[in-house]
């Protein structure tokens, strides 16, 4: 099975959320068959397997802010600027999504606390059109930069992606430099930039904000890479090793500082947080 | 002798029949040569007519075409004085970028550009122009030669992609990628850019993220091959020319969303019937965004390439 056919069947499974005819649910890992509630409960964790299910901003919040953060607003940018179309016209993709998502685009910024520690958390959602990075992604990302700024507070981003938004053709590879610019700034006004990487974080997306974190940590089992699976195999003909571009393989390969369950990941946030934090001026 | 490409077959019949003429009138004392002007005056018209109007994906095939002039016919063309520098000294040695010390036109610079090679063992070297994370590397070491030394940087960008390959993954590409486009924004260095033949994807970002960006008329510039985005979004390999169009990959589409800031022309039948010819148009070019360039200062340049990127694509 291609990574492609694995994220389309976890998304059937995963993805479903709220609607009555899916109390129950088989993880995709393991095939247990899970009480949907209970998975939710358990940070959509499969508690059999510790399979990290994908989640979308909402619950990332509530996982990892203290109560009562603020959801920021996604920046409005040019709709459809090719006028693209391939099986379908990218303005009807668009509604689509926004209809089965609560958000208006794939990434969404909060401005909070975590254990204490103000930040502006980015969360990307595969749900929406695969986290894709077209112009939305790349402005809200600059926007929560720029409220970290703002707010003298770091900026931590779950990313999870594809890559970058094809409907948006160049106008989406142009956001790699675009969210450099922030990241750059971020780091001029000597605020913590922490990249939570999260299933799955592939193209453009991880060839650009995604791997320039002051500290990188990756979710376990997550499919972390730049070019995608069935492309390498195309490529060099070759089986790949056990584990590719796993959160496991990236750590023994330098590429992660740590491997954090999802349990503990606002604990190791709020840790770092209270290191990197900006010393004040007396 | 010139390649055709298939869309290029009514001038090669055209031709060909000249050639044939030519060789019946040689043997013979046949007055033809009016003839022979007829056909050739015919053809260099087709030839204008069709590179006037080409289609995307026939750019894609121009932009590929086996004898475009690649990286080192640049330097042989229109740089003096080059001095190759090689190494990330961190794994390797990665020929599918190279770059070095190099004089334009009497203007000292540090030049960097992917290579694909023009014949079976230089595209092997150059692993056909897509990079390793070491590549990537080398570049973030020259750019940062650059600014130690205050040298302007030329890029010339010429590559289907970065190389997708197990070593790439393992050895960290998506961070070298990003890290060479941090290292294009933070020179405080004048840079320009100039898209020569294929800008694909986050390979050529890497080392086009510059305060001006340049591309030949029949270069093209895109997230993803055409024929990647057939496979994804329609499902097919056949949709490629399809593609092209609908990601508006061309040089005037994308003068037209300012991800570009100047087309450099290239001769009637493209870059690889006139490369001496192309190379000084774009020498030509390069020379005059350094020169605007240089008037401003370090702070300014870095300045002026964050407003460049934020602003493309803004309300
Ligand atoms: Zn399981």
């Amino acid at each position: 099975m291609s990574w492609l056919d694995k994220v389309r069947n976890s998304l059937s499974n995963l993805s479903k959320r709220d609607t009555p005819d899916t109390l129950w649910m088989k993880c995709p890992s393991c095939g247990e068959m899970l009480y949907a509630k209970d998975f939710e409960a358990n940070l959509s964790v499969c508690p059999k397997c510790e399979h990290h299910g994908r989640i979308g901003a909402k619950a990332r919040f509530d996982q990892l802010l203290d109560a009562g953060y603020s959801v920021l607003p996604t920046p409005k940018v040019p709709e459809n600027p090719l006028n693209f179309r391939d099986t379908k016209k990218y303005p009807d993709r668009l509604k689509a999504a926004r209809a089965a998502n609560p958000y208006p685009d794939a990434l969404t910024n909060a401005l909070g606390t975590i254990e204490g520690a103000k930040a502006v958390l980015g969360v990307q959602d595969f749900a929406f059109m695969g986290g894709s990075m077209g112009m939305a992604v790349g402005a809200a990302f600059v926007a929560g930069v720029e409220k970290a700024i703002a707010e003298n507070c770091a900026y931590v981003i779950c990313t999870a992606a594809g890559g970058a938004r094809m409907q948006e053709g160049i106008l989406s590879l142009m956001q790699m430099p675009k969210t450099t610019v922030a990241t750059r700034r971020l780091a001029a006004a000597g605020l913590p930039y922490i990249v939570v990487l999260t299933d799955p974080t592939t193209g453009g997306v991880t060839a650009s904000y995604a791997m320039l974190g002051d500290v990188q940590i990756a979710e376990p089992g997550a499919l972390i890479g730049f070019a995608g699976q069935r492309v390498i195999q195309d490529t060099i003909r070759e089986k790949l090793p056990d584990g590719f571009q796993r959160a496991e393989y990236l750590h023994a390969h330098g590429m992660v500082d740590m491997v954090v369950h999802r349990k503990d990941l606002k604990g190791t946030l709020a840790m770092l947080l209270g290191y990197l934090a900006r010393k004040e001026v007396a | 002798m010139i390649s055709f490409l298939d869309f290029e077959k009514p001038i090669a019949e055209l031709e060909a029949r000249i050639a044939e003429l030519r060789a019946t009138a040689s043997g013979s004392d046949l007055d033809i040569e009016s003839e022979i002007g007829k056909l050739e005056k015919k053809s260099s018209g087709m030839l204008v007519a069709t590179y006037a109007k080409l289609t995307p994906w026939q750019k894609t095939q121009v932009a590929r075409h086996p004898q475009r002039p690649h990286f080192l016919d640049y330097i042989r063309l229109i740089f003096t004085d080059f001095v190759p520098l090689a190494g990330d000294r961190v794994y390797g040695e990665d020929e599918a970028i190279v770059g070095g010390l190099a004089t334009l036109d009497g203007r000292k610079v540090v030049v960097i550009g992917h290579e694909k090679g023009h014949d079976t063992p230089s595209r092997i070297k150059h692993n056909f122009g897509s990079a390793k994370p070491e590549g990537y590397r080398k570049a973030i070491r020259l750019m940062e030669l650059a600014s130690k030394f205050g040298l302007p940087v030329v890029t010339l960008v010429d590559t289907a992609g970065a190389f997708p390959g197990i070593e790439a993954e393992e050895r960290g590409q998506a961070e070298a990628i990003a890290r060479s486009t941090e290292a294009c924004l933070a020179l405080e260095v004048p840079m320009v850019a100039a898209i020569v033949g294929e800008g694909g994807s986050g390979g050529a970002i890497a080392i086009a993220a510059a305060n001006k960006v340049l591309m030949l008329e029949h270069a093209i510039y895109s997230v993803i091959s055409p024929e990647g985005a057939s496979s994804i979004l329609w499902r097919t390999s056949d949709k490629a020319a399809e593609a092209a169009t609908a990601m508006k990959v061309t040089a005037q589409d994308l003068l037209g969303l300012k991800v570009i800031d100047a087309v450099v022309p290239e001769p009637t039948g493209g870059a690889h019937r006139d490369p001496a010819a192309t190379a000084r148009a774009l020498a030509d070019a390069l020379g005059h965004e350094l020169d605007a360039l240089g008037a401003l200062s370090g702070p300014q340049l870095v300045r002026q390439r964050e407003d460049r990127f934020l602003a493309i694509g803004s309300l």
